[in-house]
Protein backbone atom coordinates (compact mmCIF):
# COMPACT_ATOMS: atom_id res chain seq x y z
CA UNK A 1 0.00 0.00 0.00
CA UNK A 2 2.51 2.44 1.06
CA UNK A 3 4.33 2.07 -2.02
CA UNK A 4 3.42 0.00 -4.83
CA UNK A 5 5.19 -0.97 -7.87
CA UNK A 6 9.02 0.33 -6.19
CA UNK A 7 9.11 -3.20 -4.66
CA UNK A 8 9.18 -1.85 -0.66
CA UNK A 9 6.68 -3.86 1.65
CA UNK A 10 7.64 -2.85 5.43
CA UNK A 11 4.51 -4.79 6.65
CA UNK A 12 6.07 -8.53 5.36
CA UNK A 13 7.90 -8.39 8.06
CA UNK A 14 5.16 -9.27 10.94
CA UNK A 15 3.63 -11.94 9.02
CA UNK A 16 2.93 -14.65 10.80
CA UNK A 17 3.31 -17.67 8.93
CA UNK A 18 3.54 -21.50 9.74
CA UNK A 19 7.42 -22.72 10.09
CA UNK A 20 6.95 -25.80 8.11
CA UNK A 21 5.35 -23.93 5.78
CA UNK A 22 1.82 -25.54 5.98
CA UNK A 23 -1.20 -24.95 7.94
CA UNK A 24 -1.99 -27.24 10.41
CA UNK A 25 -5.85 -26.91 10.80
CA UNK A 26 -7.84 -28.47 13.53
CA UNK A 27 -11.40 -28.41 13.63
CA UNK A 28 -11.38 -24.90 12.13
CA UNK A 29 -8.67 -23.18 13.62
CA UNK A 30 -5.52 -22.95 12.42
CA UNK A 31 -2.93 -24.38 14.75
CA UNK A 32 0.51 -24.43 13.03
CA UNK A 33 3.34 -23.83 14.77
CA UNK A 34 4.31 -20.39 13.46
CA UNK A 35 7.69 -18.47 13.55
CA UNK A 36 5.81 -16.02 16.25
CA UNK A 37 5.75 -19.16 18.66
CA UNK A 38 9.16 -20.51 17.36
CA UNK A 39 10.94 -17.05 18.45
CA UNK A 40 9.11 -17.05 21.40
CA UNK A 41 10.48 -20.87 21.88
CA UNK A 42 14.01 -18.84 21.66
CA UNK A 43 13.46 -16.03 23.79
CA UNK A 44 12.74 -18.49 26.45
CA UNK A 45 15.34 -20.76 25.97
CA UNK A 46 17.86 -17.75 25.62
CA UNK A 47 16.67 -16.67 28.98
CA UNK A 48 16.76 -19.72 30.54
CA UNK A 49 20.34 -20.51 29.33
CA UNK A 50 21.29 -17.00 30.62
CA UNK A 51 19.85 -17.49 34.07
CA UNK A 52 21.27 -20.96 34.36
CA UNK A 53 24.80 -19.58 33.79
CA UNK A 54 24.12 -17.01 36.31
CA UNK A 55 22.66 -18.92 39.27
CA UNK A 56 25.98 -20.14 40.24
CA UNK A 57 26.17 -19.18 44.26
CA UNK A 58 29.59 -18.11 43.89
CA UNK A 59 30.79 -15.90 46.58
CA UNK A 60 32.93 -13.87 44.66
CA UNK A 61 31.03 -13.23 41.32
CA UNK A 62 32.10 -14.27 37.86
CA UNK A 63 31.60 -12.00 34.85
CA UNK A 64 28.00 -13.78 33.84
CA UNK A 65 26.84 -14.28 37.63
CA UNK A 66 27.50 -10.42 37.92
CA UNK A 67 25.08 -9.80 35.20
CA UNK A 68 22.27 -11.74 36.73
CA UNK A 69 22.62 -10.02 39.83
CA UNK A 70 22.98 -6.62 38.17
CA UNK A 71 19.49 -7.74 36.52
CA UNK A 72 17.81 -9.14 39.60
CA UNK A 73 18.96 -6.37 41.52
CA UNK A 74 17.86 -3.86 39.43
CA UNK A 75 14.15 -5.15 39.58
CA UNK A 76 14.20 -5.78 42.92
CA UNK A 77 15.34 -2.52 43.49
CA UNK A 78 13.03 -0.90 41.72
CA UNK A 79 9.94 -2.98 43.27
CA UNK A 80 11.73 -1.52 46.72
CA UNK A 81 11.19 1.67 45.74
CA UNK A 82 7.98 2.06 43.77
CA UNK A 83 5.97 -0.66 46.44
CA UNK A 84 8.07 -1.14 49.48
CA UNK A 85 8.55 -4.63 51.37
CA UNK A 86 5.33 -5.79 50.41
CA UNK A 87 6.42 -5.97 46.90
CA UNK A 88 8.63 -8.77 47.19
CA UNK A 89 6.00 -11.45 46.66
CA UNK A 90 5.91 -10.09 43.03
CA UNK A 91 9.45 -9.45 42.18
CA UNK A 92 9.94 -12.72 40.51
CA UNK A 93 6.96 -11.67 38.13
CA UNK A 94 7.80 -8.21 37.63
CA UNK A 95 11.48 -9.84 36.69
CA UNK A 96 9.92 -12.30 34.43
CA UNK A 97 8.25 -10.10 32.46
CA UNK A 98 10.89 -7.85 32.24
CA UNK A 99 13.81 -10.00 30.94
CA UNK A 100 11.17 -11.74 28.39
CA UNK A 101 10.19 -8.35 26.81
CA UNK A 102 14.12 -7.13 26.96
CA UNK A 103 15.20 -10.41 25.41
CA UNK A 104 12.18 -10.83 23.06
CA UNK A 105 12.96 -7.28 21.66
CA UNK A 106 16.90 -7.81 21.61
CA UNK A 107 16.40 -11.18 19.52
CA UNK A 108 13.76 -9.41 17.06
CA UNK A 109 17.02 -6.78 16.17
CA UNK A 110 19.58 -9.87 15.78
CA UNK A 111 20.95 -9.74 12.10
CA UNK A 112 19.08 -13.62 11.60
CA UNK A 113 18.45 -12.21 7.58
CA UNK A 114 22.10 -13.17 6.86
CA UNK A 115 21.55 -16.73 7.61
CA UNK A 116 20.15 -17.99 4.16
CA UNK A 117 16.06 -18.76 4.40
CA UNK A 118 15.83 -17.17 8.06
CA UNK A 119 13.72 -14.02 8.74
CA UNK A 120 13.99 -12.53 12.16
CA UNK A 121 10.71 -12.21 13.43
CA UNK A 122 9.95 -9.85 17.06
CA UNK A 123 7.59 -10.96 18.96
CA UNK A 124 6.39 -8.13 21.02
CA UNK A 125 5.80 -6.20 17.59
CA UNK A 126 2.70 -7.76 17.63
CA UNK A 127 -0.37 -6.66 20.08
CA UNK A 128 -1.98 -10.23 20.90
CA UNK A 129 1.39 -10.77 22.11
CA UNK A 130 1.74 -7.34 24.25
CA UNK A 131 -2.00 -6.99 25.22
CA UNK A 132 -1.66 -10.75 26.53
CA UNK A 133 1.57 -9.73 28.78
CA UNK A 134 -0.66 -6.46 29.88
CA UNK A 135 -3.64 -8.15 30.57
CA UNK A 136 -1.71 -10.63 32.46
CA UNK A 137 -0.56 -7.96 34.92
CA UNK A 138 -4.14 -5.84 34.78
CA UNK A 139 -5.65 -9.63 36.31
CA UNK A 140 -3.13 -9.84 38.98
CA UNK A 141 -3.96 -5.87 39.68
CA UNK A 142 -7.67 -6.56 40.10
CA UNK A 143 -7.08 -10.29 41.76
CA UNK A 144 -4.30 -8.35 44.41
CA UNK A 145 -6.85 -5.38 44.93
CA UNK A 146 -10.06 -7.07 45.22
CA UNK A 147 -8.52 -10.02 47.74
CA UNK A 148 -6.22 -7.56 49.63
CA UNK A 149 -8.87 -4.64 50.38
CA UNK A 150 -12.61 -6.49 49.21
CA UNK A 151 -14.70 -3.92 47.90
CA UNK A 152 -12.84 -1.16 49.72
CA UNK A 153 -10.20 -1.21 46.73
CA UNK A 154 -13.10 0.44 44.66
CA UNK A 155 -11.87 4.00 46.90
CA UNK A 156 -8.41 3.79 44.62
CA UNK A 157 -11.14 6.26 42.25
CA UNK A 158 -11.65 8.87 44.92
CA UNK A 159 -8.63 10.37 45.64
CA UNK A 160 -7.91 11.10 49.53
CA UNK A 161 -9.62 14.50 50.71
CA UNK A 162 -11.95 15.04 47.79
CA UNK A 163 -14.76 17.70 48.42
CA UNK A 164 -18.05 15.88 46.97
CA UNK A 165 -19.12 17.68 44.01
CA UNK A 166 -15.18 17.84 43.00
CA UNK A 167 -15.50 13.88 43.54
CA UNK A 168 -18.66 13.44 41.01
CA UNK A 169 -16.13 14.79 38.45
CA UNK A 170 -12.84 12.85 39.20
CA UNK A 171 -14.26 9.27 40.13
CA UNK A 172 -15.18 8.75 36.52
CA UNK A 173 -12.11 10.29 35.09
CA UNK A 174 -9.98 7.90 37.16
CA UNK A 175 -12.41 5.16 36.49
CA UNK A 176 -11.81 5.45 32.58
CA UNK A 177 -7.77 6.02 33.62
CA UNK A 178 -7.60 2.70 35.47
CA UNK A 179 -9.66 0.74 32.61
CA UNK A 180 -7.13 2.16 30.15
CA UNK A 181 -4.67 0.77 32.05
CA UNK A 182 -4.04 -2.47 30.27
CA UNK A 183 -4.66 -1.40 26.38
CA UNK A 184 -1.73 1.63 26.56
CA UNK A 185 0.47 -0.72 28.83
CA UNK A 186 0.18 -3.50 25.78
CA UNK A 187 -0.31 -0.71 22.90
CA UNK A 188 3.13 1.18 24.00
CA UNK A 189 5.05 -1.65 23.76
CA UNK A 190 3.36 -3.27 20.70
CA UNK A 191 3.76 0.43 18.79
CA UNK A 192 6.99 0.99 19.81
CA UNK A 193 8.65 -1.78 18.44
CA UNK A 194 6.65 -1.71 15.47
CA UNK A 195 7.67 1.70 13.95
CA UNK A 196 11.23 1.06 14.66
CA UNK A 197 11.15 -2.33 12.26
CA UNK A 198 9.16 -0.60 10.02
CA UNK A 199 11.69 2.92 9.98
CA UNK A 200 14.37 0.28 9.53
CA UNK A 201 12.94 -1.80 6.56
CA UNK A 202 12.27 1.54 4.83
CA UNK A 203 16.19 2.50 5.13
CA UNK A 204 17.43 -0.76 4.07
CA UNK A 205 15.04 -0.80 1.28
CA UNK A 206 16.77 2.51 0.27
CA UNK A 207 20.14 1.06 0.43
CA UNK A 208 19.33 -1.78 -1.73
CA UNK A 209 17.43 0.53 -4.39
CA UNK A 210 20.28 2.75 -4.41
CA UNK A 211 22.93 0.44 -5.44
CA UNK A 212 20.49 -1.28 -8.18
CA UNK A 213 19.63 2.01 -10.06
CA UNK A 214 23.44 2.19 -10.82
CA UNK A 215 23.27 5.93 -10.95
CA UNK A 216 25.90 8.95 -8.77
CA UNK A 217 22.42 10.03 -6.52
CA UNK A 218 21.51 6.40 -6.32
CA UNK A 219 24.94 5.80 -4.44
CA UNK A 220 24.67 8.60 -2.57
CA UNK A 221 21.16 7.53 -2.00
CA UNK A 222 22.73 4.26 -0.53
CA UNK A 223 25.84 5.40 1.75
CA UNK A 224 23.41 7.99 3.55
CA UNK A 225 20.29 5.44 3.99
CA UNK A 226 23.60 3.22 5.61
CA UNK A 227 24.79 5.24 7.71
CA UNK A 228 20.95 6.26 8.72
CA UNK A 229 20.61 2.23 9.42
CA UNK A 230 23.90 2.36 12.04
CA UNK A 231 22.49 5.28 14.26
CA UNK A 232 18.45 4.06 14.08
CA UNK A 233 19.93 0.50 15.28
CA UNK A 234 21.61 2.01 18.25
CA UNK A 235 18.41 3.70 19.13
CA UNK A 236 16.36 0.71 18.84
CA UNK A 237 18.78 -1.18 21.16
CA UNK A 238 17.95 1.76 23.33
CA UNK A 239 14.20 1.75 23.26
CA UNK A 240 13.86 -1.79 23.25
CA UNK A 241 15.51 -1.62 26.80
CA UNK A 242 13.62 1.54 27.63
CA UNK A 243 10.33 -0.55 26.64
CA UNK A 244 10.82 -3.67 28.75
CA UNK A 245 12.15 -1.03 31.48
CA UNK A 246 9.29 1.07 31.04
CA UNK A 247 6.49 -1.85 30.89
CA UNK A 248 7.66 -3.22 33.99
CA UNK A 249 8.16 -0.17 36.24
CA UNK A 250 4.46 0.97 35.39
CA UNK A 251 3.31 -2.68 36.17
CA UNK A 252 5.06 -2.25 39.33
CA UNK A 253 3.04 1.15 40.07
CA UNK A 254 -0.50 -0.28 39.17
CA UNK A 255 0.68 -2.87 41.56
CA UNK A 256 1.61 -0.08 44.22
CA UNK A 257 -2.42 1.22 43.72
CA UNK A 258 -3.30 -2.30 43.86
CA UNK A 259 -1.67 -3.37 47.17
CA UNK A 260 -1.02 0.02 48.76
CA UNK A 261 -4.26 1.73 47.56
CA UNK A 262 -3.31 5.43 47.69
CA UNK B 1 -10.97 14.62 -4.47
CA UNK B 2 -10.70 10.82 -4.19
CA UNK B 3 -11.08 8.91 -1.59
CA UNK B 4 -7.19 6.98 -2.01
CA UNK B 5 -5.59 10.57 -1.80
CA UNK B 6 -7.78 11.99 0.86
CA UNK B 7 -7.08 8.95 3.53
CA UNK B 8 -3.04 10.00 2.29
CA UNK B 9 -3.51 13.90 3.69
CA UNK B 10 -5.39 12.50 6.68
CA UNK B 11 -2.71 9.78 7.27
CA UNK B 12 -0.37 12.74 7.18
CA UNK B 13 -1.73 14.93 8.94
CA UNK B 14 -2.13 12.36 11.88
CA UNK B 15 1.86 12.20 11.72
CA UNK B 16 1.74 15.81 12.89
CA UNK B 17 0.98 14.35 16.25
CA UNK B 18 4.12 12.40 16.14
CA UNK B 19 6.29 15.28 15.75
CA UNK B 20 4.20 16.93 18.56
CA UNK B 21 4.75 14.30 21.05
CA UNK B 22 8.95 14.48 20.53
CA UNK B 23 8.12 17.82 21.70
CA UNK B 24 6.42 16.62 24.74
CA UNK B 25 9.48 13.99 25.28
CA UNK B 26 11.63 16.15 24.62
CA UNK B 27 10.45 18.75 27.20
CA UNK B 28 10.45 15.84 29.57
CA UNK B 29 13.99 15.19 29.76
CA UNK B 30 14.88 18.68 29.54
CA UNK B 31 13.07 19.22 32.42
CA UNK B 32 14.85 16.55 34.35
CA UNK B 33 18.21 17.68 33.04
CA UNK B 34 17.57 21.19 34.05
CA UNK B 35 16.73 20.09 37.96
CA UNK B 36 19.19 17.12 38.46
CA UNK B 37 21.72 19.53 37.64
CA UNK B 38 21.06 22.04 40.17
CA UNK B 39 20.33 19.22 42.56
CA UNK B 40 22.42 16.38 41.75
CA UNK B 41 22.05 14.78 45.02
CA UNK B 42 18.05 14.20 43.94
CA UNK B 43 18.47 13.11 40.66
CA UNK B 44 18.91 9.52 41.02
CA UNK B 45 15.66 9.09 43.24
CA UNK B 46 13.44 10.41 40.47
CA UNK B 47 14.61 8.42 37.51
CA UNK B 48 11.37 6.33 38.22
CA UNK B 49 8.90 9.53 37.72
CA UNK B 50 11.50 10.56 34.86
CA UNK B 51 10.26 7.45 32.83
CA UNK B 52 6.24 7.21 34.04
CA UNK B 53 6.55 10.94 32.36
CA UNK B 54 8.56 9.87 29.45
CA UNK B 55 6.03 6.53 28.91
CA UNK B 56 2.61 9.17 29.42
CA UNK B 57 4.12 11.76 26.46
CA UNK B 58 5.36 9.09 24.02
CA UNK B 59 2.12 7.34 24.21
CA UNK B 60 0.02 10.30 22.79
CA UNK B 61 2.75 10.18 20.13
CA UNK B 62 2.51 6.26 19.26
CA UNK B 63 -1.36 6.34 19.33
CA UNK B 64 -1.09 9.44 16.44
CA UNK B 65 1.04 6.98 14.94
CA UNK B 66 -1.55 3.90 15.05
CA UNK B 67 -4.49 6.72 13.86
CA UNK B 68 -1.63 6.87 10.40
CA UNK B 69 -1.33 3.71 9.85
CA UNK B 70 -5.02 2.65 10.98
CA UNK B 71 -6.09 5.30 7.97
CA UNK B 72 -3.63 4.32 5.83
CA UNK B 73 -4.41 0.49 6.21
CA UNK B 74 -7.67 -0.40 7.50
CA UNK B 75 -10.03 2.30 6.77
CA UNK B 76 -12.11 1.02 3.97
Amino acid sequence: MAAEGSGIDPMHQFLVEPVLGRHLVLHGYDISFTNSALFMVITAAVLWIFMLGGMQRKLVPGRWQAAVEGMTGFVADMMNTNIGPKGKAFTPYVFSLFMFILFANLIGLFPLGIVPGWHPFTVTSHITVTAVLAFVSFGIVLLVGFAKHGLHFFSLFVPHGTPWYIAIIVTPIELMSFLVRPFSLGLRLFVAMTAGHILLDVFASFVVQGLNSGSAMGGTVSVLSFIMIIGVSALELLVSAIQAYVFALLTSLYLNDAINLH
Amino acid sequence: MDVTSAKMIGAGLAAIGVGLAALGVGNVFGSFLEGALRNPGAADGQQGRLFIGFAAAELLGLIAFVIAILILFVVK
